[in-house]
C-alpha cells in the first residue's frame, strides 16, 4: 500500500503539490446562454504523481485541465501552478509561465509538420531561447525510443511515434509539470498502450508530474489515481485504479446521472 | 450546383476579399482606360466640331501632314507654293461664289508669353502657346477682311474688355490667358513667337471656348497683317474657311471653291470631310493612348491571375472533403468542376461591378491628371458607351473563369472515398519535376534569345519583336521555374532571419518553403511588376548617363544659350553676350551638312579662339588655332573613315542639298539645293566627342550654308568666380526672350533627363497598379496560411510562443516570400535591361548599361516594407486566434 502513503502524504503536505484549485470556477457566456463549466472546483495534484482526471463529456474535465494549464481564464477561485497564482495574470504572463513550467501533450495535431522529430522536441526550447540539457535530452529521447526517428518529419512517422514525440517536446524543457488532452485519443490500443507507458515511466523514472484528461477507463488505470468530474464538480477521487474500479465508478456515475 | 456555387461564395466572404480585390483593381483600370479613351475621344471631336462649326469648306496648303491645327508649321521661307495661293485676292474671289455667306482667312502660330514675373507661361510646351490673327468686320460679301477695319469686333473671339488688336504694336489675350500671365488692359506684354522677344500693347481680353485653350493652352490674338509678318508672308493666310448660306450644297460648294484654285499647292475641303479626317485621327490618337494603358491593365489582371488561382487552389484544398462528398452523393466531375467555375464567374462579375464603378471614377481624375504634366486634353463629360461595361465585366469574369479553372481540375481529381477517411489529409504534393524541366526550357530559351538580342545594335521593329519575346520567354520561364527557385532563395533569406529572430524566423522560413507553388506564385506577381519597373529604371537611368555625356562631354562652358524653338540665334548674338561683364569668351556654333570623298557628315562652325575656352577638344594632331578661313579640323574617326591626314585638300559639297540625309549620290542628280562646292585643308585632327560633329571650321565657312544660316547655339564661358546671375545679364543682354534658354551643365542635364525621368514616373504609376495587387497577393497568401495553420498557431500559443512571437512569426514569412519575389523581378529586370540596352546603340552611341545602386536598393527596401505591410492584417488575426479553440479545430 506504498502508493496509498504517498497519496496520503501528497494531500497532506504543500510541499508535494505540483498544482492546485481552489472554489476554481469557469462560466461561459451571459445570460441566457450562461453555462457553468466548472463550480467551484477544489483539486490538489501532487508532485511526482500520474493523475488522471475523467468525467463523461460535459464534466468540465477539459475545462478543468484548461484552466489549470493556463490555457484558458478563470472566472473566480484560484488556480496555482507551484507557487504561481494563475488568476490575475495577463496574456504575457500567463505565455512566459505555460512556456516555462508546463508541458503539454495534445489529442492530436500536435507537432509543426515543417520541424523533424528533434526539432519538434526542442521547439519549447527554442521559443524560450534556451539551451536544451543534452543529456536529459538524450535520457528522454531513450525512454520514448526514438534516437533512430530524429531526423524524420513528423509525416513519416506513424500516429504512435507522433505522440511519442509530442510526449518527449512535454517533458523536454523539464516543466513542472504536463498536461495531457486524451492523449491516446486518436492512436489504437498498442499505441496507446506505448504512449501512456512512457507517460508512467516518466512519473516513475524520471519523477515527473502529470496531469491526464481521458475518458478511457483503461488509458485511466496506468495513473496513480482518478479524480472524477461530473457537472463541473469533484464526485469521487480513485487512487490506485484498475480498469475495472474506474469503469465501475464510472457506471455508478452513469447510474445516478440516469436517476437524478 | 449553382445554389451550391453561391452558398460557397457567400461563405467564404472573408477569404474571398483579396481575390475580390484584386479582379476590381484589374477591371477599374480595364475600364478607366476605355472610359477614359471614350471621354477623350468625344471631347476632341466636340472640340473638332466647335472649330469646324459653320466651315462648310475649308481651303489649306496641301499638306498631309499637318493635321494638326494647333501646329502649323512655321519654318517660314521654305513653305513651298502653299505661301503664294492663300491671299487676300483669293479670299475675295471665294466670297464672290454663290452660296458663299462669308469667308474666313486665318493665321496660325503660336506665341509664348513672359509672365509680368519674368517667367514664361508653358515655358516648355510652345505647341500650346496659340497664336491667331483677330479678324474684326463682317466677313460676309462686300466685308473687307484681310485689311483691319480698326474699330470692328470679331465675332469667333468675344471681347470682355477694350478692343481688338489693329495695329503691329498690340495684341489680345483670351481672359485666362491673361490672368495666368498676370496682364491687365494696357499693360506692355514680352512675348516670343520663334525666338526674340517682342513687345506689344495688351489692347483686348476675349473670351473663347476653344477647348485647348480651355486645358491650359494660352491664346495670342494679333492684327491680320502683324500674324501674317510673324507667322508667314505678308497678304497670305494658312486657311480660308468658307461658311455657306443656308441651302447651299457643301459638297458643290467644295468644288466651285476648288476650281478657283491653282492646281497643286492648295486644297479646298468640305467641312464635314474635315470632320471626318479630324475625328479619324482623334480616333487613332486616342486609340494609340488606350492601347497603351491597356497593356498596363492587362499587366495588372495577369498578375491578379496568380492571386485568384493560389486562393481557388487553395478553397478547393479545404473543401476537399466536401467535393468527395458531392462525389459520394453522385455529383459527377464535369459538375464539380463547373461549381467551382461558377464560383469564379460570381466572384469576376460580383468584382467586375465594383471595378467599373472605380473604373468611372479613374477615368474622370485621368484627364486633370494628365493635364497637370502638360497634356492639354479638352474638358468634356464622361462618356460610356455599352461597349465600356461590357468588355470590362467580359474581361473581369473571363480571367477570374480562366485562373480558376486550373485549380478546378484539381477538384475534379478528389476521389470520393476522400469523403470517408477522417483523417483531413491533404494529398501528398506533386513532384515539380515536369514543371522544372519546362521552367529550365523555357527560361534556357529566353536567356539565349536575350543574349542574341544583347549582339544587336539597332532598334529595328524586328529586333524590338524579338526584344519583346526573349523577355516575355524569359519572364515566364522564370515564373514556371519559381518555385525551384524558392528553395535556395528562401533557405538562405531565412538563415538570416533564423540567426536575428530566433525561432520566429526559422518557422517563417518553413512556413514559406511549405507550399512552394504557392509561395512561387504569391512572389512571381511581385516579381512581374518588379521585373519591369527595374528594367525601365536601369533603361532610364543608363540613358540619361549617356545623354548627359552627350550633352557635356569635352564642354567647359559654363552656359550654353538658344531657342527652344528651330529659329537659331542672331549673328550678332555672341557680340552681345561677350559685352556682358563676366563673360570670359562666347563662342558661336552652327553646323552645316557637307560631304567629301563620299563622306556624309556634318561641320560645326564656330570661332575658334572662343571655343578654345568654351570647350575642350583633344587634338591628335594640329590644334584648334590652326583653323581658319578654309582650314578644317576633322575628328579622327571621320578622318579614318574618309581616309583623310593633316594638310588633305577636300573638294567639299557644303549645305542641305541633300536635306533627306540620303544616300551620298542623291545630291548630284537630285534636286537642286544651296549645296555650293568648297575647297578645304585639313589642319587639324582631334579626339571624337559626343558634343562636336565631324568637323571643325570657321564660322564665315559655315554660316553661309546652314539651313537656318542663324547660330545653333552659343558656349559662353564666365571669368572665374563670376557666374552668379551671369545668366540673367545674359538674357538681358539677348532682349529676354521667354523662349531664350541660358542653361549650366546641370540643367542641361537636368532638361536632358527631364523626359525621360516624366516618362519613368508615368511608367511607375501605370505599372504600381500590377504591384498593388501584388501587394494584396502577399496578404491573400498569408491570410490563407494563418488559416491553414490556426491549430499549428493554437499549440504554438499552448507551449509558449506569445502573441508578438506570432505576429513576428506571420510577418518574416511575409518579408521572406516579398524579398524573393523582389530579387528575382530585380534580377530579371536588370538581366533584361542589361541584353535589350545595345538597341538603343542607333539613337544614343555612348548607351551603356548603368546600374542605379540606389534605385535598386530602394526597391528591396521597398520589398521588404511591402512584407511588413501586407503581413499587418494576417499577422494580427493570427495573434488574436482563440487559442484553445485553435487547438481544438479540425
Amino acid at each position: 500500500m506504498s502508493q496509498n502513503a504517498t497519496l496520503t502524504l501528497g494531500l497532506k503536505s504543500p510541499a508535494g503539490v505540483a498544482a492546485c484549485a481552489t472554489g476554481l470556477t469557469k462560466v461561459y457566456g451571459e445570460g441566457e446562454t450562461r453555462v457553468v463549466a466548472l463550480d467551484s472546483v477544489t483539486v490538489e495534484f501532487g508532485r511526482g504523481r500520474f493523475t488522471a482526471i475523467m468525467g463523461p463529456s460535459g464534466s468540465g474535465k477539459s475545462t478543468l485541465m484548461h484552466c489549470m494549464a493556463g490555457l484558458d481564464a478563470i472566472s473566480e477561485g484560484s488556480a496555482r501552478i507551484g507557487d504561481t497564482e494563475l488568476s490575475g495574470l495577463n496574456d504575457r504572463q500567463l505565455t512566459r509561465l505555460r512556456r516555462e513550467k508546463i508541458g503539454f501533450v495534445f489529442q492530436a495535431f500536435n507537432l509543426l509538420p515543417t520541424l523533424d522529430a528533434l526539432e519538434n522536441i526542442t521547439l519549447p526550447m527554442d521559443i524560450a531561447s534556451s539551451k536544451p540539457d543534452q543529456e536529459w535530452l538524450e535520457l528522454i529521447v531513450g525512454t520514448v525510443g526514438l534516437s533512430q526517428r530524429l531526423r524524420h518529419r513528423p509525416s513519416q512517422l506513424s500516429g504512435g511515434q507522433q505522440q511519442r514525440v509530442a510526449v518527449a517536446r512535454a517533458l523536454a524543457a523539464r516543466p513542472e509539470i504536463v498536461f495531457a488532452d486524451e492523449p491516446t485519443g486518436n492512436l489504437d490500443s498498442r499505441s496507446g498502450a506505448e504512449v501512456l507507458g512512457f507517460l508512467r515511466e516518466s512519473v516513475r523514472e524520471l519523477g515527473q508530474t502529470v496531469v491526464m484528461v481521458t475518458h478511457d477507463p483503461v488509458a485511466a488505470s496506468y495513473a496513480d489515481r482518478v479524480v472524477f468530474l461530473a457537472d463541473g464538480r469533484v464526485t469521487d477521487d480513485l487512487p490506485a485504479p484498475t480498469p475495472e474500479a474506474v469503469l465501475d465508478r464510472m457506471r455508478h456515475f452513469d447510474a445516478k446521472g440516469r436517476t437524478s | 450546383m449553382l445554389r451550391t456555387a453561391l452558398r460557397n461564395v457567400l461563405a467564404h466572404k472573408a477569404r474571398l476579399i483579396m481575390t475580390a480585390l484584386a479582379v476590381l483593381l484589374g477591371v477599374a483600370f480595364v475600364s478607366g482606360t476605355l472610359v477614359f479613351a471614350e471621354t477623350t475621344a468625344n471631347a476632341f471631336r466636340d472640340a473638332s466640331a466647335q472649330s469646324l462649326k459653320g466651315v462648310a469648306v475649308s481651303v489649306r496648303a496641301d499638306q498631309a501632314t499637318s493635321m494638326d491645327p494647333a501646329a502649323p508649321d512655321t519654318a517660314g521661307g521654305e513653305g513651298g507654293a502653299s505661301g503664294t495661293a492663300l491671299d487676300a485676292a483669293l479670299a475675295q474671289k471665294i466670297r464672290q461664289l454663290p452660296g458663299v455667306a462669308s469667308v474666313r482667312p486665318t493665321v496660325h502660330g503660336q506665341a509664348t508669353l513672359a509672365g509680368k514675373d519674368g517667367r514664361p507661361v508653358n515655358a516648355d510646351t510652345n505647341g500650346q502657346n496659340l497664336a491667331t490673327n483677330y479678324l474684326p468686320g463682317q466677313h460676309g460679301k462686300g466685308g473687307q477682311d484681310g485689311k483691319d477695319s480698326g474699330h470692328g469686333k470679331d465675332s469667333h473671339y468675344p471681347l470682355k474688355e477694350g478692343r481688338g488688336p489693329a495695329a503691329a504694336g498690340e495684341l489680345a489675350l483670351d481672359a485666362k490667358t491673361a490672368a495666368k500671365a498676370g496682364y491687365r488692359i494696357g499693360d506692355t506684354v514680352r512675348l516670343a513667337t520663334d525666338g526674340p522677344a517682342l513687345t506689344k500693347k495688351l489692347v483686348g481680353i476675349v473670351s473663347t471656348d476653344d477647348p485647348q485653350v480651355t486645358a491650359g493652352a494660352t491664346l495670342t490674338l494679333f492684327d491680320t497683317r502683324t500674324a501674317q509678318q510673324l507667322f508667314h508672308h505678308p497678304g497670305q493666310f494658312d486657311e480660308i474657311a468658307v461658311a455657306a448660306s443656308p441651302g447651299t450644297d457643301e459638297y458643290a460648294l467644295t468644288d466651285r471653291v476648288q476650281a478657283l484654285l491653282p492646281k497643286e499647292g492648295v486644297r479646298a475641303t468640305s467641312g464635314a470631310e474635315l470632320a471626318a479626317e479630324q475625328s479619324a485621327q482623334i480616333a487613332e490618337n486616342t486609340g494609340y493612348l488606350a492601347k497603351t494603358l491597356l497593356v498596363f491593365a492587362g499587366i495588372a489582371l495577369f498578375v491578379g491571375v496568380f492571386l485568384i488561382a493560389n486562393t481557388f487552389t487553395m478553397l478547393i484544398a479545404q473543401r476537399s472533403r466536401e467535393i468527395a462528398l458531392l462525389r459520394a452523393v453522385g455529383a459527377s466531375r464535369r459538375q464539380v468542376v463547373r461549381s467551382v467555375l461558377i464560383e469564379a464567374a460570381l466572384l469576376g462579375l460580383v468584382s467586375s461591378v465594383g471595378g467599373f464603378a472605380l473604373g468611372l471614377g479613374i477615368a474622370a481624375a485621368m484627364g486633370p491628371l494628365l493635364n497637370t504634366t502638360g497634356a492639354a486634353l479638352p474638358d468634356g463629360p464622361l462618356v460610356i458607351t455599352p461597349a465600356a461595361p461590357l468588355s470590362s465585366l467580359a474581361v473581369g469574369v473571363l480571367v477570374t473563369v480562366l485562373a480558376a479553372w486550373l485549380p478546378s481540375r484539381k477538384a475534379a481529381k478528389i476521389a470520393p472515398v476522400a469523403a470517408l477517411s477522417s483523417i483531413d489529409q491533404a494529398p501528398p504534393a506533386r513532384t515539380l519535376r515536369v514543371r522544372n524541366v519546362l521552367g529550365a526550357l523555357l527560361t534556357g530559351a529566353g536567356v539565349l534569345v536575350m543574349l542574341y538580342v544583347s549582339t544587336l545594335r539597332t532598334s529595328k521593329e524586328s529586333n524590338l519583336m524579338t526584344a519583346m519575346f526573349g523577355a516575355a520567354l524569359t519572364l515566364g520561364g522564370v515564373i514556371v521555374l519559381a518555385p525551384l527557385l524558392s528553395r535556395p532563395l528562401i533557405t538562405l533569406a531565412g538563415k538570416v532571419t533564423t540567426r536575428f529572430f530566433g525561432v520566429g524566423g526559422k518557422l517563417a522560413r518553413q512556413n514559406a518553403l511549405r507550399n512552394p507553388r504557392r509561395t512561387a506564385a504569391t512572389a512571381s506577381a511581385l516579381m512581374i511588376g518588379l521585373a519591369l519597373i527595374t528594367g525601365l529604371t536601369v533603361g532610364a537611368h543608363s540613358a540619361q548617363h549617356a545623354m548627359a555625356k552627350e550633352a557635356t562631354q569635352g564642354l567647359t562652358a559654363d552656359y550654353k544659350v538658344n531657342y527652344s524653338t528651330a529659329r537659331g540665334l542672331d549673328a550678332d548674338a555672341p557680340g552681345k553676350i561677350a559685352r556682358v561683364p563676366g563673360v570670359a569668351a562666347a563662342a558661336p556654333l552652327t553646323t552645316a551638312q557637307f560631304d567629301t570623298r563620299g563622306q556624309y557628315a556634318v561641320i560645326t562652325g564656330t570661332d575658334p579662339k572662343a571655343f578654345g575656352k568654351a570647350a575642350q577638344l583633344d587634338f591628335r594632331a594640329g590644334s584648334l588655332n590652326d583653323i581658319g578661313p578654309g582650314k578644317i579640323a576633322v575628328s579622327d574617326e571621320f578622318a579614318k573613315r574618309a581616309g583623310l591626314q593633316i594638310g588633305a585638300t577636300l573638294d567639299a559639297k557644303m549645305g542641305d542639298g541633300m536635306d533627306t540625309g540620303a544616300a551620298q549620290k542623291e545630291h548630284t542628280t537630285g534636286r537642286k539645293g544651296t549645296a555650293q562646292q568648297k575647297k578645304l585643308t585639313v589642319v587639324g585632327i582631334y579626339a571624337k566627342t559626343r558634343t562636336l560633329d565631324e568637323a571643325l571650321g570657321t564660322l564665315t565657312d559655315v554660316l553661309p550654308h546652314s539651313v537656318t544660316k542663324q547660330l545653333d547655339n552659343v558656349l559662353v564661358k564666365a571669368e572665374p568666380g563670376r557666374t552668379a546671375g551671369l545668366d540673367r545679364k545674359i538674357r538681358a543682354a539677348l532682349g529676354d526672350s521667354p523662349l531664350l534658354k541660358v542653361r549650366s551643365q546641370e540643367q542641361l542635364i537636368k532638361d536632358n533627363n527631364e523626359s525621360v525621368t516624366t516618362v519613368l514616373s508615368m511608367m511607375y504609376g501605370l505599372l504600381g497598379m500590377a504591384v498593388v495587387i501584388a501587394i494584396l497577393g502577399v496578404v491573400n497568401t498569408l491570410a490563407m496560411s494563418v488559416f491553414e495553420r490556426t491549430r499549428e498557431i493554437g499549440m504554438l500559443r499552448a507551449i509558449g510562443l506569445d502573441r508578438s512571437g506570432i505576429r513576428q512569426m506571420v510577418r518574416l514569412e511575409s518579408v521572406v516570400i516579398s524579398l524573393f519575389g523582389a530579387v528575382l523581378g530585380i534580377g530579371t529586370g536588370i538581366f533584361l535591361a542589361w541584353s535589350a540596352g545595345g538597341l538603343t546603340t542607333t539613337s544614343m552611341q555612348e548607351y551603356e548599361t548603368v546600374l542605379p545602386w540606389e534605385r535598386l536598393g530602394t526597391f528591396l527596401v521597398l520589398a521588404l516594407m511591402i512584407g511588413v505591410l501586407a503581413a499587418i492584417w494576417p499577422a494580427r488575426r493570427a495573434a488574436r486566434l482563440n487559442m484553445l479553440r485553435s487547438i481544438q479545430s479540425t
